[in-house]
Formats: C-alpha cells, sequence, structure tokens
C-alpha cells in the first residue's frame, strides 16, 4: 500500500521496472509468485496484462499458469478496480445485521454497482466472505483497512469522504476503531506474557522437558482436526531432513471466527515466541507467518514485533545468545481463498500456486513446505504453546475435561448482548456459553462454523469438548426471530464460492446443493430433491478428496435431520 | 518376501512403489477411472476409482498399495457412488453424445455405461459455449472437458511445452491455454503432441475429418470399457 496515499496508481506505465525491482527482491523464485502478484495488486490495484508477461518471462513460468493463479483468489483481479476498493463482509452475522441493505445504501449513493468498478474508476463495492469481523458485525474493508459497526450514517460519511477523494489514511480512525471485546478470562488471557520468558525456560531445561511439559498440558491443534501438539513437533524433528520448517497458519477464513485476529493484534509476542519455540525444539530454521489477506492491515504490527524481538536477541541468530540457535520468521500473505485454511492448500499457496490441497500421504510432517518436513500449527496453539513453556503442563491441565485439557478462546457472535472474546475451560455447556454472552430467546447456534454443528434448542445442555461437540473458534447464535433456511443458504452458497474445484464431488456437489437449497428455501423443493441432497451429501462425504468436501454438505444434512418442518414443498406434505 | 493386498477377495501382487490402480491394472482386473492413465502421475481428482482400504475410502490411483491389507472396490455402495460421480460430470458439461466425433471411443460415456448410468440425473448447468478453433489441426470445445488434467500432464511431462494449466477456482475452474492471447492456435501445440491424442472425451478433437471409423466399430462398441482398457493395458506391457 502506498504509505502517502493509500490509494493505488491508475497509470500503468512504470509497471515493467517495477515488476522487475519486485522479483529482483525475491532472487527470482517463481515459489514467490503470490507475493509478488499481492504486491502488484496493492500497487495498481490489479494485474495488468503487461505485469502478468513480464512475470512470465522473468520467473520462466507459462502466462496461462500466472493467470490460473489471479482467477483463483478472490482478491486478484485481472482488470482495474476502483481507487477505494470496498469489500463488505458478507457472513451471515453481517447479513443479520442489516449489510445487504447498507451495501444498497452505499451503491446507490456512489452510483455503482456491484462488484464493477464505478465509471470514472474511483470505487468499486462488492462482498466478500467473513472477514474476522463478526463481533464488529456489519464490517467491510477499505483498501484492506477494516471498517467497524456499520450503520446508516457511517455508510453517509463514507460516501462523503469517498466521493471527496479523501485519502484512506485520512478518513477518521472512529471509521476503523476494533476493540478487544475480551469478555471471559481464564488461565491464558489473565495475565500479559513475559517475552522471552518460553525462551529462557526452553534453554534452562532442554528441548526434551519442554516437549514433556506440552503433553502433560494435552495441548491439541486448536486449528480444527485437533492433533496433539507434541506429538507433532516431535514427528517433525524426527523425520530425517536438511531444513525443516514451522508455518502458522493465520488464514482465519471460519465464517465468525476472529480468535486469531485478536490473538494476532494483541498477543503478537506470545505467538512469535510459540512459532520460535517450535522452531528450536524442531530444528527448523525458519518460520513463516501465513496472514490472510483481510488482515493485512495487521502486517505492519507483525513486522514491528519481529524487528523488536531481533533486537532483543529472541530471533534471528544466536538466539539469548546461544550459539547455533538461529531461527527467524517471514510473512507471507494470502489472497482471499477459504480452502488455504487446509494444511496442504496452505503449502501450496506458500509456494506460489493455486490453493489446492495436496494427496495425503505424504503429510506436511514428513513432506510440506518446498518438500521438507513442517510443522503447520493454528495461532492458538503457538500462543497457547508459549503459556504452556513458561508455566508448566500441570497448570494448564487444572482446567478442562479429560481428553480436552485446558481453556480454549471462542469466538461468539450473533445473537447476543456481549458478541467477542470468550476464554473458557473446555467442557462447559452451551448452554452456560449462551448465558455468559447475554443471548435469550435462542434458537440455534452454529459451532465452528459452517463446516462444524448446528445445535437446536433441545441440545443446549451438549459440551463444548473433544468427548462431545468438538469446538473451533467460532460460536455463531440465532435468535427465535431467524430463519433457520437462510442459514442454511448462506452456507450453501459460501461452500460453493469456496470449493477449490479439483474433485468432481465437491466441485460439482457443492453447486447442486446450493441449487437444491435455494429451491428448499422457496418452498419449492419436492421430494425427488430431498432424496438428491441425501445422495450429494453421500457421495461428497465419502468420495471427496479433503475435509471441505467432506464437511460442506453438513449445514443442509443437519438442518433437515434437525428441523424436518422447514423442509416441506408447499404444495405437497410430506 | 512378495507382497500382495485383496481386492474383492481376490490376490493381487504389488511391488515396491506400486498405487492400489497400478497393480489391479498390471493383475487384469479393472477399476472405474476417468483421469488416470498409466505411465503419467498419479492424479486423484476425478475421484472414480474410489475403493475401501481397510475400511477407509480412498482413491485407488494415488494410494500406495499395502501390504495384507483388503481393498474392495465391485460393492453396491461404491459402484453406486461411482454412478453418482460420472451423472455430475453429465450434469456439469455439455455432453452431446448423439452427435460427439468420439462417441464411441469416448471414455466419460463408456465408463457411463459400466457404472449403470443410461440418463441424466441432475439438473444441467448448462454454461455458455466456449469453443476454440484456432489451430490449424485441432479444436477445443471447453464445454466437453471434465478437468482430469491429462492433457495437462501430457504437455508438460512428455512434451516438454506447458500448452495446457487450469485456471480459476470451484465450478469456474477451467481448462486454459497457454499463449499470449490464450489461442490454441498461438501456442506450440501440435497435432503429433501427446497432448493431443490423450483426452479421454470429446474435448480435444482433431479437424478436417470425422466419423472416419463409423459408429458400430468404435473402441468401445466392440469391447465394453473394463476389457477394451485392460487389453491395451497388456499391449502396453508387451
Amino acid at each position: 500500500m502506498h504509505s502517502a496515499t493509500n490509494m493505488p496508481r491508475s497509470d500503468t506505465e512504470n509497471v515493467i521496472p517495477f515488476v522487475d525491482s519486485l522479483v529482483l527482491s525475491t532472487n527470482k523464485r517463481a515459489d514467490h509468485l503470490l507475493q509478488l502478484l499481492v504486491e502488484i495488486q496493492q500497487q495498481y490495484s490489479y494485474v495488468p496484462g503487461k505485469a502478468i508477461l513480464r512475470l512470465a518471462n522473468q520467473l520462466g513460468l507459462p502466462a496461462s499458469e500466472i493467470r490460473g493463479v489471479i482467477a483463483f483468489y478472490s482478491f486478484l483481479y485481472p482488470v482495474p478496480q476502483g481507487d477505494y476498493q470496498i469489500h463488505f463482509s458478507d457472513n451471515i452475522i453481517d447479513r443479520m445485521s442489516g449489510s445487504e441493505a447498507l451495501i444498497q445504501n452505499l451503491r446507490k449513493r456512489l452510483g455503482v454497482s456491484l462488484a464493477e468498478p464505478r465509471a470514472d474508476g474511483r470505487v468499486t463495492v462488492s462482498t466478500t466472505s467473513c472477514i474476522g469481523m463478526a463481533d464488529h458485525a456489519p464490517a467491510a474493508l477499505v483498501n484492506g483497512y477494516p471498517l467497524t459497526k456499520l450503520d446508516p450514517q457511517r455508510i453517509d460519511r463514507i460516501a462523503e469522504l469517498v466521493d471527496n477523494s479523501v485519502p484512506v489514511t485520512e478518513w477518521p480512525s472512529n471509521l476503523f476503531h476494533v476493540s478487544s471485546n475480551v469478555h471471559r478470562c481464564d488461565l491464558l488471557l489473565s495475565d500479559s506474557f513475559e517475552s522471552g520468558s518460553a525462551l529462557s525456560q526452553l534453554f534452562e531445561t532442554g528441548a526434551q522437558k519442554l516437549l514433556e511439559e506440552l503433553t502433560i498440558s494435552g495441548l491439541r491443534g486448536r486449528g480444527g482436526a485437533g492433533f496433539q501438539t507434541a506429538q507433532k513437533w516431535k514427528m517433525c524433528r524426527d523425520t530425517d531432513a536438511s531444513e525443516r520448517y514451522v508455518i502458522c497458519n493465520a488464514d482465519e477464513g471460519e465464517p465468525g471466527s476472529f480468535k486469531d485476529r485478536f490473538l494476532l493484534e494483541t498477543n503478537a509476542d506470545a505467538l512469535i515466541e510459540g512459532i520460535t519455540l517450535c522452531g528450536l525444539i524442531t530444528g527448523a530454521q525458519k518460520g513463516l507467518i501465513y496472514l490472510r489477506s483481510e488482515y493485512r492491515y495487521l502486517k505492519q504490527h507483525l513486522e514491528e514485533s519481529l524487528t523488536r524481538r531481533r533486537t532483543e536477541g529472541l530471533l534471528g541468530k544466536s538466539i539469548l545468545a546461544h550459539d547455533g540457535a538461529d531461527f527467524d520468521i517471514e510473512i507471507h500473505l494470502g489472497a482471499g481463498a477459504y480452502i488455504c485454511g487446509e494444511e496442504s492448500a496452505l503449502i501450496e499457496s506458500l509456494e506460489g500456486k493455486r490453493g489446492i490441497p495436496r494427496n495425503r500421504p505424504p503429510y506436511p510432517i514428513s513432506e510440506g513446505y518446498l518438500g521438507k518436513p513442517s510443522v503447520v500449527n493454528n495461532v492458538a496453539t503457538f500462543f497457547v504453546a508459549s503459556w504452556i513453556a513458561t508455566r508448566g503442563g500441570d497448570w494448564f491441565a487444572t482446567r478442562g475435561t479429560t481428553e480436552s485439557i485446558g481453556t480454549k478462546l471462542f469466538s461468539i457472535s450473533g445473537d447476543c448482548q456481549h458478541p467477542g472474546i470468550y476464554e473458557f475451560p473446555f467442557g462447559l455447556t452451551i448452554r452456560e456459553l449462551l448465558d455468559a454472552c447475554g443471548a435469550t430467546e435462542t434458537r440455534a447456534v452454529q459451532v465452528t462454523g459452517p463446516a462444524g454443528n448446528l445445535v437446536l434448542e433441545d441440545s443446549f445442555d451438549r459440551r463444548l469438548c473433544y468427548e462431545d461437540l468438538p469446538a473451533g473458534g467460532s460460536f455463531m447464535i440465532f435468535n427465535k426471530s431467524r430463519s433457520l433456511l437462510d442459514v442454511v443458504q448462506y452456507f450453501s452458497d459460501f461452500f460453493a464460492h469456496e470449493s477449490c474445484g479439483f474433485c468432481t464431488p465437491c466441485r460439482v456437489g457443492t453447486s447442486l446443493i446450493r441449487d437444491l437449497v435455494n429451491k428448499a428455501h422457496h418452498g419449492n423443493a419436492t421430494r425427488q430433491d430431498y432424496e438428491q441432497l441425501d445422495i450429494i451429501a453421500e457421495v461428497m462425504n465419502s468420495s471427496s478428496r479433503c475435509g471441505l468436501g467432506h464437511t460442506a454438505s453438513r449445514p443442509i444434512m443437519q438442518a433437515m435431520q434437525q428441523a424436518p418442518d422447514l423442509f416441506t414443498h408447499q404444495g405437497e406434505k410430506r | 518376501m512378495k507382497m500382495s493386498f485383496t481386492l474383492d477377495g481376490k490376490s493381487i501382487p504389488f511391488k515396491e512403489g506400486d498405487t492400489i490402480m497400478d497393480a489391479a491394472l498390471n493383475a487384469g482386473e479393472y477399476i472405474p477411472h476417468l483421469c488416470h492413465e498409466p505411465g503419467f502421475t498419479p492424479h486423484g481428482s476425478c475421484r472414480l476409482c474410489l475403493v475401501s482400504l481397510d475400511g477407509r475410502n480412498i482413491s485407488a490411483c494415488t494410494q500406495p498399495a499395502v501390504d495384507g491389507s483388503v481393498v474392495e472396490s465391485n460393492t453396491e455402495s461404491i459402484n453406486t457412488i461411482r454412478r453418482e460421480l460420472v451423472a455430475m460430470l453429465f450434469a456439469e458439461g455439455v455432453h452431446i453424445c448423439p452427435v460427439c466425433e468420439k462417441s464411441g471411443s469416448c471414455k466419460l460415456q463408456a465408463v457411463a455405461y459400466h457404472v449403470g448410468l443410461l440418463t441424466p440425473r441432475y439438473t444441467q448447468f448448462n454454461p455458455p459455449g466456449r469453443l476454440d478453433a484456432s489451430h490449424p489441426d485441432m479444436i477445443i470445445d471447453f464445454n466437453r472437458c471434465i478437468l482430469c488434467e491429462l492433457c495437462v500432464r501430457a504437455s508438460r511431462d512428455t512434451d516438454g511445452k506447458r500448452v495446457f494449466s487450469l485456471s480459476g477456482r470451484g465450478i469456474e475452474t477451467s481448462l486454459v491455454i497457454n499463449s499470449e492471447n490464450g489461442k490454441l492456435g498461438d501456442s506450440l501445440f501440435e497435432v503429433t503432441d501427446k497432448a493431443a491424442a490423450i483426452c479421454p472425451v470429446g474435448a480435444i478433437l482433431p479437424k478436417h475429418k470425422g466419423y472416419e471409423l463409423p459408429i458400430g466399430e468404435r473402441r468401445y462398441d466392440i469391447s465394453a470399457i473394463d476389457d477394451a482398457d485392460l487389453k491395451s493395458n497388456r499391449k502396453s506391457d508387451e
């Protein structure tokens, strides 16, 4: 982003020298393609054709493959966008907060069609999947910066600012205000993390002892799959290789989740220390943070933290003056693709390619980034690991249940008085969580986002833990005024939009489901349509290549099972 | 020590590095597939070769064979899934079998017969027509493409040209051509390329000739796909 104006350039006269200098700065590495495209996009509001041909020539890649990468990612464009690029977050929570009317308003005020630049090139208004601001809904991004808690007055103000060509950096700061919204603290959030404490502990007690503490803590990956963290790190360390990598998955794309955004913003030190810890334990020399495009505005803050830690001897060569303890971290940006939260797709994306999940085995732990053993963990996992290193495994194990040890950060949004971050021990019931956030008249909650579980009122005594309902970050609340069909329709659209398209069942199945759900939503689905939904779900569950395909049919199937009354043909009784 | 697994109760020997598909085809057992071709890098996108390996569903073309394992392929539930997968491909594209030059030697059509798919099952997506007739010898109908990437792999790995690649995401995924204007005629593609002969369906077709071999005398008219493909697999071994 231009430091002076935060506005992209419209003339592409100097595109060739610009591309050349970028290519040179990355040593002509073709695996940096995506990072180069992101920079070009930021500079020009799109990736000009001239830039594509130049990149092809400089990197030795077919131009068609570069175009293919651009077409894969939602935030890369082959045609000019507006000087102001406004992306409204289009999560179901944003819609419930009135985003659709606000989008209409703004488009009318500015005289612009959805997703098309205005004739004078001034502005584009479009929608995008959840931007990780469900506790600040409705929200949007303008040139990468989050606009929060939008309402008609704010929309008026934004339209004025655009009309008057006020650079984004000069927009009133209250439009961008992001509050921490922490409503319950437990072990992890009660204290502030002392920078360097985990690394000192590592050098004092040794890697083996720290792994034992991690094992005692029972820490499981916070990204969703719930793999034992200590075991993953050990496996990576024990794989014979000359190089290893530590990858932090900061591609928090699950609609309704924002705990990682909160941690990146307010707890960067503990996070970075966790990544460093993993590097030193596994013998990796390089760490990568894959930061989702929607969180690009946090990159500078993270870079500053990295720089500070280098001067403090907590990162880089000879960490804490220990010879050979070398580890550094680089930030890579995503470009808008939910599938890149899947670890092997994330690695493909890090290597500059379309984010298509890989065939597994081999797993990243043996062949990951650039074919080398790689640990991929979620932001929250590294954050917790730092705390466990400092305070010990027993400290963490004072909370939780037998199989779900410790505490967990929940991102709570939707129909409640206090949306935000809640740290609770594992094992609490949904009802307890609803009471804590001031939710009343609740019809349903969606636990762990669209790929998780729909839970209706009669099951609010279920517990959030691996033994009962596995809980990722996202917890979305729907009260009795909401239509479950709206929710299911939104989730089905989401999966059709985010399927990578590689395998038949997911590529075609998600679109078939979207269309059939749409039919059901309008009360026009027949019994045969419902039978088809059953079959498509079965085909996707059993034959898809990755988790997205395995879970994409869940919203409709769970709704049909739990609320069959919603699914009747208007003209017939089931 | 000899390694083997059982496929639908039959013992299948294999050697180190073989996938379930390699071993099955070598032993003369057919597992339905579209994106797989012996000698090519395994891909695993069509999912037709779905089998159950010790109770876990996996694609036979990408899964290394495991000594002593139990693989099931020809079961009612797996065949149902295969039939639906083929039906999905038919719904996604525009497959005009009655007039298609490839009819009778098309793998999609032949495999549809094999899995018992005789009528359409899903609402047709009817994508807008997209044709590239810019090349002097070959033509591409993108709506008949099933995204198996055999041409992508053949051009890259055998012809050394990288003429084809996939672009986009989800249902918008499409085959694209590497040339300045994106047209086939402007690319390095030649009629003698491996990529020109590999298309399992009627997406990449030769110009200047049509129906030279009458329908009724074509590859899968003479024998069904399981026999025909196993036979040619044996020939290529000899």
